[in-house]
């Protein structure tokens, strides 16, 4: 039998006419290519099946926001519009005193508050969360200036970035009053360095300019309102 | 009596021999031939293996005593094992110690790899596994450091976070995947507890034995002030 040159004949799609021993007719794919690549697409089949669950799992709390709540802070006599009172804040849930944080609060005063007096912050809740990396900072009342321990981050009475190594501003907590009690919303948000308004972000990350589009808001962390 | 005892330690480890044919691996392993100037430098390798050893028989044990709960019980398992464990300080001392002294080995055998010039053909490959193992052992030290879940770990662990979220359009994400949430949280904690102790530990031994596996395969290479020796009948001939 003469076997035909495989490099100078035209290679048929059929098994037949490559004079594949055992071929059918009209055949295309040879039975050990076709074990070869069905065994290997049902163990591609079976790996997929355990990790894209597990993986999904691992990656899922991204995309889930959890819960916040409006939490009682004090009554409207507790708070002055000149000055901040501490007041310590669930943020976490189900971690006991590592969940939580503490917000410095003041009325909403006129003469010195440059962002929009509304019905989200009729009180001034800054977070105490620093900027840059996150370290809590403190409001120094004779220096009027939080200040921070770690890095030696400083803001001002607005919370406004006056020295160190912060981005942007400290964050704020929405407010609200129910009839003489202060109530703080427990999702924070960013402001910029005029104090507009931006989803939550994270610290070290600015909202100035291009910053906004490179620190994206996430799922997780939508604007309270 | 001692003879009857050799034979059958010699019978155990042939009959084993026989099944498996370890003992050519293991000369193939371990009795290789290395190029004159080898040093002292040359054993910063097996340093960092053993102190990765070390790191993990501790954690296992350490494991024994560890509960990764974030509502006090984290530390004070860790207060437990430190004060009131049977040689509990000294093991957690090892573990605690161990890891900079790893951390200290892997750039020093860096060092010797890259001063020597032994990260060239046809070694790039053990480079870039290498690279990856000082990642790795990096992300070790960084999730390892939360567990103690005092205030030095609790602020430690987000300012690290939170240096990781500043990388552009990613970073956001990353930090979200690795507290488990936009804020540490209930799970983050055993989150970075499964990270240290079963992620890493197998991608981390997965890709030690690969290192290995071309250490043996390509040989070491000479210190660089070894110069290439002509046998004396070679230099006649091309004189």
């Amino acid at each position: 039998m003469l076997l035909p040159d495989k490099h100078t004949q035209h290679k048929s799609k059929y098994t037949a006419d490559r004079m594949i021993p055992g071929a059918f007719e009209g055949e295309t794919v040879t039975r050990r290519r076709f074990m070869t690549v069905s065994s290997q697409a049902m163990g591609g089949i079976a790996a997929a099946s355990f990790l894209l669950p597990a993986l999904g799992f691992a990656i899922g709390p991204i995309f889930k926001q959890p819960p916040h709540f409006w939490e009682d802070i004090g009554s409207t006599e507790d708070f002055t519009n000149n000055n901040y009172v501490p007041v310590v804040i669930t943020e976490a849930y189900g971690i006991g005193e590592a969940g939580k944080t503490t917000a410095y609060v003041r009325q909403h005063n006129d003469a010195i508050d440059t962002d929009i007096y509304d019905r989200h912050t009729p009180y001034i809740a800054i977070s105490t969360r620093c900027a840059h990396l996150g370290c809590p900072v403190r409001w120094v009342d004779a220096a009027e200036r939080f200040i921070c321990p770690c890095h030696g981050g400083v803001y001002d009475l607005l919370g406004r970035r006056v020295g160190g190594p912060p981005v942007r501003p400290l964050d704020r907590f929405p407010t609200r009053v129910k009839g003489d009690r202060v109530e703080l919303w427990s999702g924070r948000f960013s402001v910029n360095s005029e104090l507009k308004r931006f989803s939550p972000r994270d610290p070290g990350e600015t909202v100035d300019g291009i910053g906004q589009y490179l620190y994206p808001s996430r799922p997780s962390a939508r604007k309270p309102f | 009596m001692a003879e009857g005892a050799k034979a059958a330690g010699i019978n155990v480890v042939d009959w084993v021999d026989e099944r498996t044919s370890l003992s050519g691996g293991a000369r193939w392993m371990m009795f290789r031939k290395v190029p004159k100037g080898t040093n002292w430098f040359y054993t910063l390798g097996s340093a960092t293996m053993f102190a990765f050893l070390s790191q993990a028989v501790t954690g296992v044990f350490l494991a024994m005593y560890y509960r990764p709960d974030p509502a006090g019980g984290a530390y004070e398992s860790i207060r437990y094992v430190t004060n009131d464990v049977f040689l509990g300080q000294f093991v957690r001392g090892m573990h605690k110690w161990g890891s900079s002294v790893m951390v200290i080995l892997v750039f020093l055998h860096m060092g010797r790899t890259f001063f020597f010039g032994a990260y060239k053909y046809p070694r790039e490959l053990n480079w870039v596994i290498g690279v990856v193992l000082l990642i790795l052992t990096m992300v070790m030290s960084f999730t390892g450091y939360l567990l103690p879940f005092d205030q030095r770990a609790y602020w430690a662990t987000i300012v690290g976070v939170n240096i990781n979220g500043t990388g552009p359009l990613i970073g956001p994400y990353l930090s979200d995947f690795l507290r488990a949430g936009p804020e540490f949280g209930a799970t983050t904690l055993s989150r970075f507890y499964a990270i240290h102790m079963l992620l890493l530990p197998g991608a981390l031994i997965a890709l030690i034995s690969a290192h290995l596996y071309l250490v043996a395969k390509l040989g070491t290479t000479a210190p660089p002030w070894i110069k290439a020796e002509q046998s004396s009948e070679l230099r006649k001939a091309e004189a």
